[in-house]
């Protein structure tokens, strides 16, 4: 039988999956997006199943909002990175310093 | 094995396989491709769930919206990819051991996972009966009541999203030729040409 816990493992793995990513593609910004999509995805597993496990809507609606906010920074964080390849010509993440912060 | 077990572990492999396939892949478009096989997992697993109307919702948003975006930026982009990818040895086994840290830590968390006596009495909305109302009917009573405020807000958080990508991406290039509507409207026929009477056989 398909526990809670099954699904909790799930959204682990993918949750570090998504960790690991960052830290394997520190170069790469579109890569890095593609992470935190991924984190972003394991957070949603994780409500839909307690959601359903405690027999409660409010998480569902929850991923909702987190599926809201997750595609709104999706296309902030492209469009600032469009706008960043075409002043610089490069995405790489260490030549981002035109800020010197 | 039941067919649900099955499902479960065919959606679970697939999705944290490619899931891993994201963050291992040489090209970013194969990494956009596993991505969406993951998203697609996901929503699996959520209809499995029995959350019908967020597996939807993920198939819609994530892999109709935010994956096609992903795809056109990566094959839009002039990037030399390979190039990004240099350093990825190096990071290797800092990455492997923080993820693992994580995952060891996640593994306590969940080992010793309790739910409280009272989790069920303070349920904010408790689910109604599927014979009754079925999951989609179910969330949109709820949004559309009890959570309008969140709704409008997480409208106005995608208008601004959407006007930012606008503002951020839009440029205004001076060297190309364009239409100006006002001068063309504004554009006087008696100075702007000039009739002449030829006589036949003279010409000019």
């Amino acid at each position: 039988m398909i526990s809670l816990e099954h699904y909790l493992t799930v959204a682990a793995m993918l949750f570090v999956i998504g960790i690991f990513g960052i830290f394997l593609n520190r170069k790469n910004v579109i890569v890095i997006l593609m992470s935190i999509e991924l984190m972003l995805l394991a957070v949603n597993i994780n409500l839909v199943a307690f959601s359903v496990h405690l027999g409660d809507l409010v998480g569902q609606i929850f991923t909702l909002f987190v599926l809201t906010v997750a595609a709104a920074e999706a296309a902030i964080g492209l469009a600032i990175l469009v706008c960043f390849f075409r002043n610089r010509g490069t995405i790489a993440v260490e030549d981002v310093n035109v800020m010197k912060g | 094995m039941t067919v649900t077990a099955m499902a479960f572990y065919l959606f679970a492999l697939t999705g944290v396989g490619s899931g891993l396939l994201v963050v291992v892949a040489r090209n970013p478009v194969h990494s956009v491709l596993w991505l969406i096989l993951s998203f697609f997992s996901a929503a699996g697993l959520f209809v499995l769930m029995g959350a019908e109307f967020v597996a939807m919702l993920l198939a819609i948003v994530y892999v109709g919206a935010v994956a096609v975006l992903f795809l056109f930026v990566v094959m839009m982009l002039d990037v030399d990819f390979a190039e990004l990818k240099g350093g990825m040895q190096r990071y290797m086994p800092l990455g492997l051991l923080i993820g693992l840290i994580l995952l060891i830590e996640l593994g306590l968390v969940y080992g010793h996972w309790n739910v409280a006596d009272s989790a069920q009495a303070l349920r904010q909305s408790p689910t109604p009966a599927i014979e009754d109302t079925h999951n989609t009917l179910a969330l949109g009573q709820l949004i559309y009541t009890d959570y309008i405020y969140l709704f409008q807000a997480s409208g106005l958080i995608l208008l601004v999203a959407m006007i930012g990508a606008i503002v951020l991406t839009l440029r205004h290039r001076d060297d190309i030729k364009r239409q100006n509507v006002i001068q063309q409207m504004h554009r006087d026929p008696a100075v702007a040409m000039e009739l002449k009477d030829i006589k036949p056989g003279q010409g000019l």
